[in-house]
């Protein structure tokens, strides 16, 4: 028999106000299966009425321990557990990933692959807000925008299941480079994908952004300012919202994003719609970057996709049956990988969500030592009871649709 | 090295005794934990450094002296420098001084350490366990905590389990 220990209020009286004590307030437990929970969050309400108190967020239904798992996987091997974590930004995990392991072993990645890897990052951007688009609007009562969303983001599911045989679960970007180079078919799906998207995205702004049921529910909601933010740890859209224009895709270059021009879209309202214009706004800044990728992309074809170092990345299957030292190369990677040495580094990438950093440290062999992700949404979580303060039931679950969290992400 | 963090680095070399570690274009101070509270706050409040980035520990259990390491990682959103601050944590009772008050995120980082390390946070607001259950025993990021190829572990088979175990037993 499962035997549940008996917690004393004492340890959990500081949760809540002095009137919840007093019976003057009721606590409501929200989640961990709500509809507008966005997954696995439970949610301890304080309420005086329909107005919040406190809101206590508790985590960990979705813990994985996928930080201590990668500890006992090789390098390689490891980076298969990277999409499972934030299951929205598949592509985005495996390439902090792999930025880091690069960093630390110092390898280089050709020029194709770079352009591929923010070709996809960014049609991963465009599928993770589309779902931050539908959910939210399905939580504020807009069926149809989520079916809508939906729809769309299955041709970008597409592109990913053409360029790497899986729709969600890539791994698709490898250490040194990528799997393989994409097939032919790859640059008329992202064409039709640039042709077909902007109009929507009209189409979204005509059905929410004037729309008075909309507006009313996201104007003035959630607000919260700059220097709150940052002293929070915001990132990404939500602290873009707030007038502060942080995107390390420009403070710090990765992937040769310097030499792509876009815009990093910033409101001053600090509410949940400013959240949700800076989205809308990131559309378009990802549809360009894509432009931009596919023509770089069209002067580097035929060029190497995966580093020429074969310590680190194996040796194309064709050198197998001619080179004795290609087939030594792969029996050494296949079976025991490569080492890393005994240093440690951190290497932030900007997520749909915001800083999704890596800390990676190795121990000189082939396993890595210690991993840490700085997730975004269990740092956006922190903030929810801060921005949910002294509003309604219904106002909280705007917010949480804005702060755009993923559970996977947060639990890890 | 950029003018701005070398000369953050100088003035907390100059005040507090720390060690410097540098990797691939990144930097790290080594510093003692009663020196913590104080480094943070003139880096936060001389230096602008306004985020605190993340927050974590590396376990090097059974060789390492002292055996922990709590690592910091700060960054200044106005002059886009990044430090790293590593405080060495011996193994009993481990414990570090909260930077709840300067960096109100570090919150759920310091319960997410205490949950996963056993490291406390001295004088933190609300040091419950973050992810684990609250009925939890042990502390799955420490390297002495076994990892996998069993059973899933309940309050029913614990004690099955932990005789398989391959660690070392008190």
């Amino acid at each position: 028999m499962v035997q549940l220990q008996e917690v004393s209020l004492d340890e959990l009286k500081h949760l809540v106000s002095d009137r919840a004590l007093q019976g003057e307030t009721m606590l409501l437990n929200m989640g961990p299966q709500h509809p507008s929970t966005h997954g696995v969050l439970r949610l301890m309400l304080e309420l005086d009425g329909e107005t919040i108190i406190n809101c206590v967020p508790d985590i960990g239904f979705l813990h994985t321990g996928i930080e201590k798992n990668m500890e006992a996987k090789r390098y390689e091997q490891a980076e298969v557990m990277t999409d499972r974590l934030d299951y929205l930004n598949t592509v985005g995990n495996n390439l902090v990933y792999c930025l880091a392991i690069e960093k630390l072993v110092d390898l280089d990645v050709p020029p194709r692959a770079q352009v591929i890897r923010v070709i996809l990052a960014e049609l991963q951007r465009i599928a993770s807000h589309l779902i931050w688009l539908g959910t939210q609007s399905l939580d504020l009562a807009a069926m149809s925008m989520f079916l809508y969303c939906f729809r769309e983001r299955e041709m970008v599911l597409d592109i990913l299941e053409l360029v790497s045989g899986q729709r969600m679960m890539t791994t698709y970007i490898r250490p040194g480079g990528l799997w393989r180079d994409v097939p032919a078919e790859f640059y008329d799906a992202v064409r039709q994908f640039l042709d077909h998207f902007p109009a929507r995205i009209e189409q979204y702004h005509g059905l929410l952004t004037k729309n008075p049921l909309f507006v009313d529910r996201t104007k003035g909601i959630g607000v919260i300012s700059a220097e709150d933010a940052i002293a929070w740890g915001l990132t990404g859209p939500t602290l873009r919202g707030s007038g502060v224009a942080y995107d390390n895709r420009k403070v710090r270059p990765y992937s040769g994003y310097e030499e792509y021009d876009f815009e990093v879209p910033t409101e001053s309202a600090g509410d949940v719609f400013s959240r949700y214009i800076v989205r809308m706004e990131e559309y378009y800044q990802s549809l360009s970057i894509i432009k931009q990728g596919l023509e770089k992309l069209k002067e580097l074809e035929g060029a190497p996709v995966r580093s020429n170092n074969r310590k680190f990345v194996p040796p194309p299957r064709s050198e197998l049956g001619t080179s004795m030292e290609a087939l030594i190369h792969h029996f050494k990677l296949w079976t025991e990988g490569f080492n890393a040495p005994a240093e440690y580094v951190y290497v932030p990438v900007a997520s749909p969500r915001g800083e999704l950093g890596v800390y990676l440290e190795g121990d000189g062999g082939n396993k890595p030592y210690r991993v840490h992700w700085r997730t975004p949404s269990f740092i956006h979580l922190q903030a929810l009871p801060i921005l949910s303060k002294g509003l309604l039931v219904a106002d909280l679950v705007a917010i949480i649709g804005s702060i755009d969290i993923v559970l996977g992400d947060s639990d890890r | 090295m950029n003018d701005k963090l070398n000369k953050a680095i100088q003035s907390i070399k100059k005040n507090f005794g720390v060690e410097e570690h540098f990797f691939s274009d990144e930097y790290s101070l080594i510093i003692a934990p009663k020196d913590l509270v104080a480094i943070c706050s003139t880096l936060r409040d001389d230096f602008k450094f306004n985020m605190l980035s993340s927050l974590t520990a590396v376990d090097y259990w059974p060789q390492g002296d002292p055996r922990f390491h709590v690592v910091y990682q700060l960054y200044s959103i106005d002059d886009n420098i990044t430090l790293r601050l590593r405080v060495p944590v011996p193994d009993d009772a481990p414990t570090i001084p909260t930077i709840e008050g300067l960096y109100p995120n570090a919150n759920w980082h310091e319960r997410e350490l205490w949950d996963m390390f056993g490291i406390k946070a001295e004088g933190h607001s609300d040091l419950r366990r973050i992810l684990m259950p609250y009925e939890w025993e042990g502390h799955p990021l420490r390297k002495d905590y076994p990892l996998g190829y069993e059973e899933v572990q309940f309050t029913f088979n614990a004690d099955k389990i932990d005789e398989k175990k391959p660690y070392v037993k008190e």
